[in-house]
């Protein structure tokens, strides 16, 4: 047998974990905890080098019993989802790192946390099996519940407890559907139901709906959006990142690897459905953001208009819009994470998140001047940043399967230009009058390490996205070729 | 079948009987002094019985003309009932010993009840049902008022006789209906009679009473009410010993006296089960969000749960049952894990019960505080704890017998029951911290949370072996 790579990457966090707990001083903490994510991307790069990008099926393939009855520990990743656990991986580092001064108390605890919960996020992207998902989907909650509660702002116990229940009570719902599945085809194994979906139609309506309580919640889209600029502005910077770079991932990721493959003709029924609520997400987060007079309120709400790219181009169902939306989520993963980045720098000097109290910051902080404007960029979607190949191809998508979702969804980039560079004038802009920011200094060496490579594959992507491309386009052109087929069995059968 | 092969089925019991009755006598020659050498007697005493059922006792067995079955799902209660006892003995040790209220009565009065748990879970019909269940009641009776110069205890010991007695009242008229109208005690006797001749009238009527009664035993809504004043004023040892092996006896009988003489009958009595499953859910949930006294949540969390190991009875299958058995295993551990805590909670060396005390327990006693807290939300059946386990397993079986409706409802009292586990995590971790609690090494409650929380986590990622020995067992019950 080979070596067990994924469960190697999984499960590293979770030594380092322990390692910590044996040794719970801050600052080796710090250490245990960056050492750790770092030897993760590392196994997660070993893992993409033993990827063969060609083979649209599963690869890595480890299988063990677990529950008995046809639930097994199967975990394998396919051209989907393999792109992101290394951005999982990948940013990691980025968040340890970022909490490095910022988070003071309890730092072991603090640390404890996020590698659990990386563990859980690599996990999800991992698992083939219905349940071992919901558990890794699920056990996500609690580290996370845990970040914004113990070290976020003001209203702290609120948005953990909003955070928690929404995406709760959308995911038991789920659990009941996994359990009819079960029940209906006697296995959880999710490349087999993938191979043999044949729910029948009434009953793929229902199952569609309860998977799309969970992802919705989790994406957000329209209207169970609103845990999500609560729990940003509260949790504490790399909560933030994390929570937007990853955790609002796994919902695009779930229809992704449920939805779409095996509920074929109930993805088809509700498209309508999904682009009213994409398009209104879009248009309607974008107007809210423009309103917002918090930074990381504001970047929350474009996160929701961004995934709301995402879901309309999932559900076009065709080759652009699907490349698109994943495209979208792993870019967006980079700039977002980037931007809550870019906030907490400034928030670190002046403990406020107010846009009010900065503008100027260019006089005194050229560099992260510099920086925020790329990145503010990459979320305008301006071609040559990794924004613009993602929203591109999924209105590409979207102009396909309906005209109008796609000048809907156009009009949106207009809006998020305005709230964008609106953001960056009163911030950067202007002359600096405030007598608090005389003094503010520019980035230190470890933010300029924190930003500069995130910098660099945002332009890349943007630049040469083919990488991406040449992993994704095998897996994503048999789920639409197994949707088609589908679709035309059915025709034939009427 | 000669009189040795009986013997030999019941050994267990004998041994148990014998050994109480021995250190009885011990206690009572020695005196005072002699308490922690009868604790101790009886946690060996336990375990020999234990090894006993597992090892030596033969395997589907029956003994006096069928009234005792020593079956596989006899033996998988069993085993759990054992366990919980004699941990719950070791921290009614360290319990007393502290509190200067030692008394050698206790172990053995724990030694009679769980003799009686023993023969419930065996019973073959319906009148060594009632002698099991009755030699259990009286014991606790008056291990819930056994800190008697306490008025809460005392008026828990009577509170719960009262009712408790209400209730064995219930269960007898049930019983004779049921034997007037099918001329058996006999489970097996009660459902040939029923397979040949239909259910008549009576036996429905009977059947009512006999779940009224039963009902009362697991504290299912709506006959809860004696719960939470009882689970607050019995000392915490007992309180544990009521919520863990109390409830394992209770539910296994309940099984077995609804599921082997009524099979033919499950249409009328799952809408009986499904309505006071989801009821306790419910109340469970709901009633548990305004408690300010942990051990009143506590028991609040029970109705819930039991609400829960209902739904695996109402689906009336080989599934349900093991789902039954797989949620009481889980929940007897993490619930010991639970009270251990809770009689950790001392300040100033005087016990203290409220939820505010536990504030910021994450800051003064980090181990304490996120063992205490994996526990809690095992017992929300959030994963990746062995609660989620045991719900999964419950929700799954009530899916498969087409109980779809009960089995949301059940999810989405789970949801709400999530707010106040979520709310003791909250008053850990979040909270500004209250002076700290004694952190004297009270060794025994601390080893069993540990062990507690050890299950939890290593159910999450072996549960095969639990899983494969709930379902044998529930095949043994249901052939």
């Amino acid at each position: 047998m080979s070596l067990p790579i994924l469960s190697l990457t999984t499960f590293a966090p979770l030594v380092g974990a322990l390692a910590i707990l044996a040794l719970p001083k801050a600052n080796s903490a710090r250490w245990i905890a960056l050492g750790t994510t770092v030897v993760t991307f590392a196994l997660s790069l070993v893992m993409l080098a033993g990827f063969n990008s060609l083979d649209p099926g599963f690869q890595l393939v480890e299988k063990l019993e677990w529950m008995g009855g046809g639930i097994s520990y199967h975990m394998g990743v396919d051209g989907i989802s393999i792109l992101f656990v290394v951005l999982t991986t990948a940013l990691m580092p980025f968040a340890i790192a970022a909490s490095w001064e910022s988070i003071e108390t309890r730092v072991a605890e603090y640390m404890v946390a996020f590698l659990v919960l990386e563990t859980m996020m690599i996990g999800v992207f991992c698992a083939l099996d219905l349940v071992l998902f919901y558990v890794l989907f699920e056990g996500g909650l609690i580290p996370m519940f845990l970040i914004i509660g113990v070290w976020g702002g003001k209203r702290r116990v609120y948005a953990s407890f909003k955070f928690f229940l929404y995406t709760f009570v959308g995911s038991v719902l789920m659990l009941l559907a996994i359990m009819s599945m079960y029940w209906y085809s006697g296995t959880t194994d999710i490349p087999t139901l993938i191979a043999s979906s044949n729910f029948p139609a009434g009953m793929q309506t229902w199952l569609w709906l309860a998977f799309f309580a969970s992802f919705a919640v989790k994406m957000p889209m329209w209207p169970v959006h609103t845990w999500l600029p609560d729990a940003h502005v509260e949790a504490p910077t790399a909560g933030s990142v994390i929570l937007a770079a990853i955790l609002l991932k796994m919902g695009g990721y779930g229809f992704l690897r449920f939805s779409l493959p095996m509920f074929p003709d109930a993805s088809l029924l509700f498209q309508p459905l999904v682009f009213t609520m994409s398009v209104i997400a879009i248009i309607y987060t974008s107007l809210v953001a423009l309103a917002q007079e918090d930074m990381k309120k504001l970047i929350a709400y474009s996160s929701v208009a961004h995934m709301g790219f995402v879901t309309m181009g999932i559900f076009t169902l065709n080759h652009q819009g699907i490349e698109g939306g994943i495209f979208q989520m792993l870019s967006h993963g980079v700039v977002s994470g980037a931007l809550f980045l870019c906030v907490g720098v400034v928030y670190d000097r002046m403990h406020t998140r107010e846009i009010a109290a900065y503008g100027g910051l260019v006089n005194r902080m050229p560099v992260y001047a510099a920086c925020f404007l790329v990145f503010t960029m990459a979320n305008v979607g301006l071609p040559g940043t990794s924004g613009f190949v993602g929203e591109f191809l999924t209105m590409l998508g979207a102009y396909r399967a309906n005209t109008w979702v796609a000048i809907f969804a156009a009009t949106g980039v207009i809006l998020s230009a305005a709230y964008a560079l609106f953001l960056y004038r009163r911030i950067v802009f202007g002359v600096l009058v405030k007598p608090a920011l005389q003094t503010i200094q520019d980035l230190t060496l470890r933010e300029k390490a924190l930003l500069v490579p995130l910098l660099v594959v945002t332009i890349f992507l943007g630049v040469y996205p083919k990488p991406v491309f040449d992993v994704t386009t095998p897996a994503v052109m048999k789920l639409v070729d197994g949707i088609k087929l589908r679709n035309a069995n059915q025709g034939a059968a009427k | 079948m000669t009189l040795q092969a009986d013997l030999l089925v019941v050994l267990p019991e004998l041994i148990l009987a014998l050994g109480a009755m021995t250190l009885l006598l011990t206690g009572a020659i020695r005196g005072g002094k002699a308490a922690p050498l009868v604790n101790w007697g009886a946690v060996a005493l336990l375990a020999v019985a234990g090894a006993v059922a597992l090892c030596v006792v033969p395997a589907d067995a029956t003994a006096f003309g069928g009234a005792f079955i020593a079956d596989g799902f006899a033996r998988f209660a069993k085993i759990l009932i054992l366990a919980g006892a004699a941990l719950c003995i070791l921290l009614a040790d360290e319990f007393f010993a502290t509190s200067k209220l030692s008394r050698f009565e206790l172990p053995v009065l724990m030694l009679i009840a769980t003799l009686g748990m023993l023969l419930m879970v065996s019973a073959g019909s319906f009148l060594s049902l009632y002698m099991g269940l009755e030699l259990q009641s009286l014991a606790l009776y008056v291990l819930a008022s056994f800190n008697r110069d306490h008025l809460r205890s005392t008026e828990a010991g009577l509170k719960y006789f009262v009712l408790g007695a209400l209730s064995s009242g219930m269960l007898l008229y049930g019983i004779s209906l049921i034997y007037g109208f099918t001329g058996s005690v006999a489970f097996t006797a009660i459902a040939h009679v029923i397979g040949e001749m239909g259910v008549s009238l009576g036996v429905i009527f009977g059947l009512v009473f006999l779940i009224a009664g039963l009902a009362f035993k697991v504290s299912a809504v709506p006959f809860h009410m004696w719960t939470p004043d009882v689970y607050e004023g019995a000392p915490t040892p007992v309180t544990a010993y009521f919520a863990t092996a109390a409830k394992v006896a209770a539910l296994c009988l309940f099984l077995r006296a609804i599921l082997s003489p009524f099979p033919e009958a499950l249409e009328q009595w799952r809408q009986i089960i499904v309505f006071i499953s989801v009821l306790s859910m419910a109340l469970g949930a709901l009633a548990a969000i305004g408690q300010t006294n942990i051990k009143r949540l506590m028991a609040y969390s029970s109705i819930g749960h039991m609400g829960y190991a209902l739904l695996g009875l109402a689906a009336g299958t080989i599934m349900g049952v093991q789902g039954v058995l797989i949620y009481l295993a889980v929940y007897v551990f993490t619930n010991l894990g639970v009270f251990a805590g809770i009689q950790v909670m001392r300040r100033n060396g005087h016990a203290v019960e409220s939820i505010s005390d536990l504030a910021g327990l994450a800051r003064t006693d980090i181990r304490f505080a996120l063992v205490f807290a994996m526990l809690f939300l095992s017992l929300a059946g959030l994963p990746p704890f062995a609660g989620f386990i045991a719900k999964f397993y419950i929700f799954l079986a009530a899916m498969q017998a087409g109980l779809v409706i009960p089995a949301v409802l059940g999810v989405l009292a789970s949801t709400v029951g999530l707010v106040y586990y979520l709310r003791l995590a909250k008053i850990m971790f979040f909270d500004e911290p209250a002076p700290a609690l004694d952190v004297r090494q009270s060794l025994a409650p601390r080893a069993i949370m540990v062990m507690a929380g050890a299950v939890t986590l290593v159910l999450i990622v072996v549960p095969l072996p639990l899983v494969n020995a709930a379902g044998a067992a529930a095949r043994a019950l249901l052939p």
